[in-house]
C-alpha cells in the first residue's frame, strides 16, 4: 500500500470558452442536463426557477443597426480558488461543509446529502452559478431508466451546481489503473459540454500541465492567481479576485469589457 | 379567584421548625420515600437498555435470504473457476468492476442440472431456464452518492477483498441479508454491533471507516474545509 504516498498528484482543471466560436446554439446545455441528471420541470418558461449547470447567456453591444453586435457566453461553474487555494466565496460561507474545494483536482465539490438549503452559497456566488431545487425532480416516464448511474440525483431542498463533470474524472481514474498507469491524459478526462460543442468553443484541462491546450490558450500567470496573460483572454469579475478557472477568450473588445464593471473610459485589466 | 400560585403555597405542608427555627428534617421517612423512587428510575434505565440495545436493532433491521442459496467455497474448486475469483469477479478493460456475475456466466455450466443439489435445480428451474436475472442483495452495497473503486485498492492498492468483505470468497451458503428499515441500507455499513465498536477492518463500512484508511494511506488528502480526503474522491 505504500505507493498511495505519491498518489497525491495535484491537477489545475480549468476551462477557456472561446466567445468567437460560440454560436450560442446551446448544444452544451443539453449535453450538461443529460449527462448530469438536473431535473426540468414541464412549463421552463420561468428562467428564475429552471435549473442549468450551464447557462447560455446573450450579450450585445447596445448599438444599433449597423454596429449592433450579439455574443453567446456560456457560464458553468467557475471553480474558484480564491485568493488563497480554498477560500471560493461559495466554500467559506458553507456551514454544513457540504461544498469544499479540492486541492488535488483544483475542484469545487458540492456533497448533496450534506447539504440542507441554506442557500449562503448561492447568495455568496458572484455569478449566479448555484441552484436550490424547490421540487423533488419528476422524470417523464420511462426516463428514470435513461439516467446516469455515475451522478447521483439531488433530492427537493439541496442547492446544486456544475461540478466539471467529476464523475468522469473518477472514470478515467479507474481507466488509468486498468492499463496499470497512474497519469491521465488530457484527452482521458473531458466534460460533457467540452465534448458536444459542434464549433469546438470549449477548451477543457490541466493548468498544472504546460503541454495542454487550455494552458497554451490561456497562459496564466500562476503568481498572479492564474491571471491569463494571453492577449484576448480574460475572466468573468477578474478584480473580485475570485480566482475563477474558467477563461474566456473574445478579439472583441466590448465583449471583453463586458467581463467585469468598467468605467466608461478605463482600460479593460490585463488586456495588452 | 386563586391563582395556581395560591393552590401551591396551600398545598405544601409545613415543615415543622426545630426549637432554633429551622426546618426540622426526619432522616428515616425520608429515605424511605427515595428507595421506591430510586428503584423506579434504576428499573426504568434497565428498561431502556435492554430495549435499545436489544430490541431496537431487532426491530430496526429486517432479515432477508438471498435468492439462490450460493456456495462459494464449492465454486473456488479449480476444476470449476480456473482463475478463482476473477472467473466471477473480474475487471473490465475500463477499469470498471464486474460486481456479482450475470445469469449468463452462470448459464455457461448450469445450462442443465449438473448434479443431486435440489438448491440447484431450483436455480435451473427458476432462473435459468426462464433467463430472469437474479436479484442479488449485495451486502456492500453504499448509499447512492458513494463513488467507490474496486480497481483502485484491489489493482493499485494490492488489498484482499477479504480487508473489506470478509470471508465471503470461502463462505458454503450466502448469510442473512439485513435490511436497516428506515435507510433501507444493508446492515454492513453500520456493522454487527449497535454501539459501533469493530474487530475486524470488515465489520463496518462508514465514511469514517474508509476517510480513516485513506489518511493513514495519504490517499488524495485534498480537502480544505476538512484537511482530510476531498469530497469527491468518494462521493459523485
Ligand atoms: C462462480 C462464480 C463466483 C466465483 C468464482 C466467486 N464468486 Fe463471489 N459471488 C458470486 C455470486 C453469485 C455472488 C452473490 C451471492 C452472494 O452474495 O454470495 C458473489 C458475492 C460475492 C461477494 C459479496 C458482495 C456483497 O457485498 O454482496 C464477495 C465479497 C465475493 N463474492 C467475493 C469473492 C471472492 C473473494 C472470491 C474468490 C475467493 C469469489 N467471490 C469467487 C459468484 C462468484
Ligand atoms: C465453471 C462452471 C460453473 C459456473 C460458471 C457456475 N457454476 Fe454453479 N456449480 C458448478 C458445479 C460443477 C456445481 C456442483 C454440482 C454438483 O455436483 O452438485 C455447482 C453447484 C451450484 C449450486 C448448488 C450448490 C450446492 O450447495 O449444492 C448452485 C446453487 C450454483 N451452482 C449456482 C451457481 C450460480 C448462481 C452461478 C453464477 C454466478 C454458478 N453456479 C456458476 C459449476 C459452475
Ligand atoms: C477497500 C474495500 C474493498 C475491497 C478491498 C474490495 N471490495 Fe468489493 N466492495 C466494496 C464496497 C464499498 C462495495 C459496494 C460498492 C457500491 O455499492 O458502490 C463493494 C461491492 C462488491 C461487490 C458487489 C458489487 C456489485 O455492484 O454487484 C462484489 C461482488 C465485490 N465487492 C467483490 C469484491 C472482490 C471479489 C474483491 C477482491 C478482489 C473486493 N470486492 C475487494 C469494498 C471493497
Ligand atoms: C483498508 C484501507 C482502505 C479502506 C477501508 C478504503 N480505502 Fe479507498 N483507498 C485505499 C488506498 C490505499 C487507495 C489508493 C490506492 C492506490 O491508488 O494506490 C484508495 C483509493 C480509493 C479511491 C480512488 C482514489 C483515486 O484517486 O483514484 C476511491 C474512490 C476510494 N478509495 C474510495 C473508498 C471508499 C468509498 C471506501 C469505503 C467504502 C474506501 N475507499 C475504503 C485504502 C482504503
Ligand atoms: C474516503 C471516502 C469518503 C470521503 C473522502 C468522503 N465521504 Fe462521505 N461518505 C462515504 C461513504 C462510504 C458514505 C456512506 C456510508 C455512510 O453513510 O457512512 C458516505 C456518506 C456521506 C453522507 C451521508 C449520505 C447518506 O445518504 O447517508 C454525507 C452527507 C457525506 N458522506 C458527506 C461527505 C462530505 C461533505 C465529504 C467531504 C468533506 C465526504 N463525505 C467525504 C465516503 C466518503
Amino acid at each position: 500500500m505504500k505507493q498511495a504516498q505519491n498518489h497525491t498528484k495535484n491537477y489545475l482543471y480549468a476551462m477557456a470558452i472561446d466567445l468567437d466560436k460560440c454560436t450560442g446554439c446551446g448544444a452544451c446545455m443539453v449535453a450538461c442536463m443529460s449527462e448530469n441528471n438536473v431535473p426540468f420541470r414541464r412549463d421552463e418558461t420561468d428562467q428564475l426557477l429552471s435549473m442549468k449547470w450551464l447557462r447560455v447567456y446573450k450579450l450585445t453591444n447596445g448599438k444599433a443597426y449597423p454596429d449592433h453586435d450579439v455574443c453567446y457566453l456560456p457560464r458553468p461553474c467557475m471553480q474558484c480558488a480564491g485568493q488563497h487555494e480554498g477560500h471560493s466565496p461559495c466554500v467559506s460561507v458553507c456551514p454544513a461543509t457540504a461544498t469544499d474545494y479540492d486541492q488535488n483536482t483544483g475542484i469545487v465539490s458540492q456533497i448533496y446529502t450534506r447539504c440542507f438549503g441554506c442557500r449562503y452559497c448561492m447568495a455568496a456566488c458572484p455569478y449566479h452559478v448555484r441552484l436550490f431545487n424547490w421540487w423533488d425532480p419528476v422524470w417523464p416516464e420511462g426516463m428514470e431508466k435513461m439516467l446516469n448511474p455515475k451522478v447521483s440525483v439531488r433530492m427537493r431542498g439541496v442547492v446544486e451546481k456544475c461540478s466539471f463533470c467529476f464523475h468522469r474524472f473518477q472514470q478515467a481514474k479507474d481507466r488509468a489503473y486498468a492499463k496499470g498507469k497512474r497519469d491521465i491524459d488530457e484527452q482521458d478526462y473531458q466534460t460533457s459540454c467540452t465534448q458536444a460543442c459542434p464549433a469546438g468553443a470549449i477548451t477543457f484541462g490541466d493548468l498544472n500541465n504546460p503541454s495542454h491546450a487550455v494552458t497554451q490558450l490561456v497562459k496564466p500567470d500562476h503568481k498572479h492567481h492564474g491571471r491569463p496573460q494571453a492577449p484576448h483572454a480574460f475572466r468573468l469579475l477578474e478584480r473580485l479576485g475570485t480566482n475563477a478557472k474558467v477563461y474566456y477568450l473574445s478579439s472583441r473588445e466590448w465583449v471583453r469589457k463586458m467581463g467585469d464593471n468598467y468605467l466608461k473610459n478605463e482600460k479593460q485589466a490585463g488586456s495588452h | 379567584m386563586s391563582t395556581i400560585d395560591d393552590q401551591t403555597t396551600a398545598d405544601v405542608p409545613q415543615t415543622p421548625e426545630d426549637e432554633n427555627g429551622h426546618p426540622k428534617h426526619d432522616p428515616a421517612p425520608a429515605a424511605d420515600s427515595n428507595a421506591p423512587v430510586m428503584l423506579s428510575f434504576i428499573i426504568g434505565i434497565v428498561i431502556s437498555l435492554i430495549i435499545g440495545w436489544a430490541v431496537f436493532p431487532k426491530l430496526l433491521y429486517s432479515q432477508k435470504t438471498q435468492p439462490v442459496n450460493f456456495n462459494h467455497a464449492m465454486h473456488m474448486d479449480p476444476e470449476i473457476s480456473a482463475e478463482g475469483c476473477a472467473s466471477c469477479h473480474y475487471f473490465r478493460e475500463d477499469g470498471s468492476f464486474s460486481g456479482i456475475p450475470k445469469l449468463a456466466s452462470c448459464a455457461e455450466c448450469h445450462e442443465d442440472v449438473l448434479g443431486e443439489s435440489e438448491e440447484e435445480a431450483r436455480f435451473v428451474e427458476e432462473y435459468v431456464k426462464t433467463g430472469k436475472e437474479v436479484p442479488w442483495l449485495v451486502y456492500a452495497r453504499q448509499p447512492d452518492c458513494v463513488f467507490f473503486s474496486h480497481i483502485a485498492h484491489v489493482k493499485m492498492g494490492n488489498m484482499e477483498c477479504k480487508t473489506c468483505h470478509g470471508d465471503i470468497g470461502v463462505s458454503t451458503q450466502t448469510r442473512v441479508y439485513e435490511e436497516n428499515r428506515i435507510t433501507g441500507y444493508s446492515r454492513d455499513i453500520w456493522g454487527k454491533n449497535i454501539a459501533g465498536f469493530k474487530k475486524n477492518t470488515w465489520d463496518r463500512m462508514k465514511m469514517d471507516d474508509c476517510a480513516e484508511c485513506h489518511k493513514a494511506n495519504n490517499v488524495n488528502q485534498g480537502s480544505v474545509q476538512t484537511l482530510r480526503g476531498g469530497c469527491f474522491v468518494c462521493h459523485k
